[in-house]
């Protein structure tokens, strides 16, 4: 299994959860800080990412960076 | 020998284009300029260009904002109501300051009209006809040789002050034949390289083109608007042109222009063999328009009388010029009705007392 | 353990945050516009022309030549300027109320005369920008501003389904519809998007693709829950597919 980390620009989320949706193992939820628009934005909150990228293919601001780890 | 060819107006209109460099024209037919459209859509292809017929005229103006948009030197053409659609579109090529010629061989109005000559768009083309704070640099030629030699001119206006020109003919002009000497026509102005603003030069310049209208900051758009009025400005300080003929000895001035002013002519000559003194301002700039020499007058003229052929609308901006200081009359013909060189006699005579 | 970088902002978008929605699948078309400009190496040769709607502001957001056109009017700017310039490459962006209702004239005959231009089209079946009124594309008892109670075919007729209409036509080089509703949906969406910048770069004329869309704000529901209903109401109506392949 692929490892991966996602890293979100948390300026440009705006907090619609289409991320948190898409990702297939559910390592995404929607945060309790406040950006300074006023969204919550959305942040990697355990492991278990593997660098799909489908959060960042559905993220209409492209506010999501993929990472790829390689061992 | 002489290089005089005998040709249609709107045809003579096509090849001036032609001409002064111009290679794409959009345009859709409507009476009675579509000798203009079949001129281009042969003779274009001659030239390495593009002669397009556009589904409406909406579709035209557009074509021609983005045809304009690259630099390039774009015609289109069409009547009355087809410049009525036109409008909108004119409106953003003025606010987005792109180059293009537009000639309106006027009909008579409203509405749909007729099909017979007219000049009742002077409003049209000198107060908006769209809408915002726009000008168009509006050109009126009195003759076929003049007309050729205004639309070369107008290409070169509108790429130095990056604003559409109109060129407002009528169906006399567009369906007459007469002799034209084709000149090269060229303005000693410095016009700046299309390349420094025009869509696809992107690697060139190290910096996109953004070709718009839209600003909604109200400071921006003020402060474009501001912009527009300065150029505007400098266009009323450099591109008033007209004719005047023996207005110094005149009691009564006729203002007229266009074919109109063509026929006054041949008023003003029978008056004149009568010994009326009679002379004539020809504006041949609509906008900006000649205000000084109506503000001028000298002291002997005692009546300006205003031929059209509309209800009365350069009428308007006479009496502006003259600002009161002699009594202003109107005579004029419309809905394809043209004044007679008699009626214009007559006319004048009535003032003359 | 070293990491690498495999999902970033494409270079022919621009470091603006978009004026749009939360939720709001624009965004994601943008970026796949981008990404395709990118991948094809024509960014200095591309030119877009931008409609009126909420995608008015597109210039800020894709850096390449650029118009914003009158309502309905893109592809007469855009045929403008390909016939002045074919080497470059030009699309619109539009949305249902400018392409299918105000912008009908000129979309048809843009594509009827198989204009080398591409056209991606926006429908989510809805005026977003001007608050929620019926669009051509709205759906049968779909509700919004003006048709409250929802859409009557006896007032105002049934959606139109511009793919199929415009694939009636002799001249287009290649019509789809995609959608933006999950990943998978997002990858073929980018496909089409390819192959329609690229019809037009081999110059096989018009090309359109069709892109399913939300208006999370003016449907009234959740960014998640509109894609739901996108898939649920929309694609039986709207089928997915490409309706025209270039020759």
């Amino acid at each position: 299994m692929p490892k991966g980390r996602v890293e979100v620009l948390e300026e440009k989320c705006k907090s619609c959860g289409l991320c948190v949706e898409a990702c297939p193992n559910k390592v995404l939820k929607i945060s309790d800080r406040i950006n300074s628009k006023g969204y919550r934005p959305a942040e990697q909150f355990k492991e278990g990412c593997v660098a799909c990228k489908m959060c960042a293919m559905m993220c209409p601001d492209v506010a999501i960076e993929v990472y790829r780890v390689e061992s | 020998m002489s290089n005089r060819v005998l040709m249609k107006g709107n045809e003579a209109f096509a090849e001036a284009a032609v001409q002064a460099g111009c290679k794409y024209f959009f345009g859709y037919p409507i009476t009675p300029q579509n000798e203009i459209p079949e001129y281009m859509s042969k003779r274009l292809p001659e030239v390495g260009g593009v002669y397009l017929q556009a589904e409406s005229e909406v579709a035209g103006i557009n074509m021609i904002f983005g045809a304009a948009g690259t630099g390039f030197r774009t015609l289109i053409s069409s009547s009355s109501p087809g410049i009525s659609l036109m409008s909108e579109g004119i409106s953003y090529i003025a606010a987005a300051e792109l180059p293009c010629v537009i000639i309106n061989v006027m009909r008579g109005g409203p509405g749909l009209g007729g099909i017979l000559p007219a000049q009742s768009d002077y409003f049209q083309a000198t107060k908006g006809g769209g809408h915002g704070d726009y000008r168009l640099l509006t050109l009126a030629p009195g003759t076929l040789q003049e007309a050729t030699e205004f639309i070369m001119m107008a290409f070169d206006l509108a790429e130095y002050y990056r604003n559409p020109v109109m060129i407002l003919a009528d169906g006399f002009m567009g369906q007459m034949m007469e002799a034209i000497e084709f000149k090269k026509v060229k303005l000693n102005y410095d016009i700046p390289d299309p390349k420094e603003w025009a869509i696809g030069y992107m690697a060139e310049r190290g910096k996109r083109a953004l070709i718009k209208s839209l600003s909604l900051d109200p400071e921006m758009l003020e402060k474009h608007n501001q912009k527009l009025q300065e150029k505007y400005r400098r266009m009323e300080e450099k591109e008033v042109r007209y004719e005047s003929v023996g207005v110094e000895d005149a009691d009564v001035v006729i203002a007229a222009y266009g074919t109109t002013a063509r026929i006054a002519k041949s008023s003003i000559k029978k008056l004149r063999d009568q010994g009326m003194k009679v002379g004539l301002i020809r504006p041949q700039s609509l906008y900006p328009f000649p205000y000084k020499p109506f503000n001028d007058l000298p002291d002997g003229v005692k009546h300006v009388l205003v031929v059209e052929m509309s209800c009365g609308q350069m009428i308007e901006d006479v009496k502006l010029g003259v600002q009161g200081k002699v009594p202003v009359s109107f005579y004029g013909r419309c809905g394809g009705m043209a004044p007679s060189v008699e009626e214009i006699e007559e006319a004048a005579k009535k003032l003359l007392g | 353990m070293a990491e690498v970088k495999i999902f970033e902002r494409p270079k022919s978008m621009t470091d603006v945050s978009t004026h749009y929605c939360p939720g709001c699948t624009h965004g994601i078309v943008h970026r796949l516009v981008a990404e395709v400009i990118d991948e094809l190496g024509i960014q200095e040769k591309t030119v877009g022309v931008a409609p009126v709607g909420c995608a008015v502001l597109l210039y800020n957001y894709i850096n390449t030549d650029m118009y914003e056109a009158a309502h309905g009017r893109a592809p007469a700017v855009a045929t403008g300027c390909k016939r002045v310039r074919p080497d470059l490459t030009v699309f619109t962006y539009q949305g249902d109320g400018d392409l299918a209702s105000i912008g009908a004239a000129e979309i048809v005959h843009a594509a009827n005369r198989g204009e080398n231009i591409t056209v991606i089209f926006i429908n989510n079946a809805i005026y977003g920008m001007t608050g929620g009124q019926m669009a051509p594309t709205t759906l049968l008892k779909q509700r919004t501003t003006t048709c409250p109670f929802g859409r009557d075919p006896k007032a105002n007729g049934y959606p139109i389904r511009v793919a199929e209409m415009l694939a009636t036509l002799e001249a287009p080089g290649y019509i789809a519809r995609v959608t933006v509703a999950r990943p998978k949906y997002v990858i073929k969406t980018k496909e089409a998007i390819k192959k329609a910048f690229q019809t037009q770069i081999d110059g096989k004329g018009f090309s359109l693709v069709e892109v399913l869309s939300t208006c999370p704000t003016n449907w009234g529901m959740r960014p998640t829950e509109a894609l739901k209903w996108l898939e649920e109401n929309m694609i039986p109506y709207y089928p997915l597919g490409e309706f025209k392949l270039p020759n």
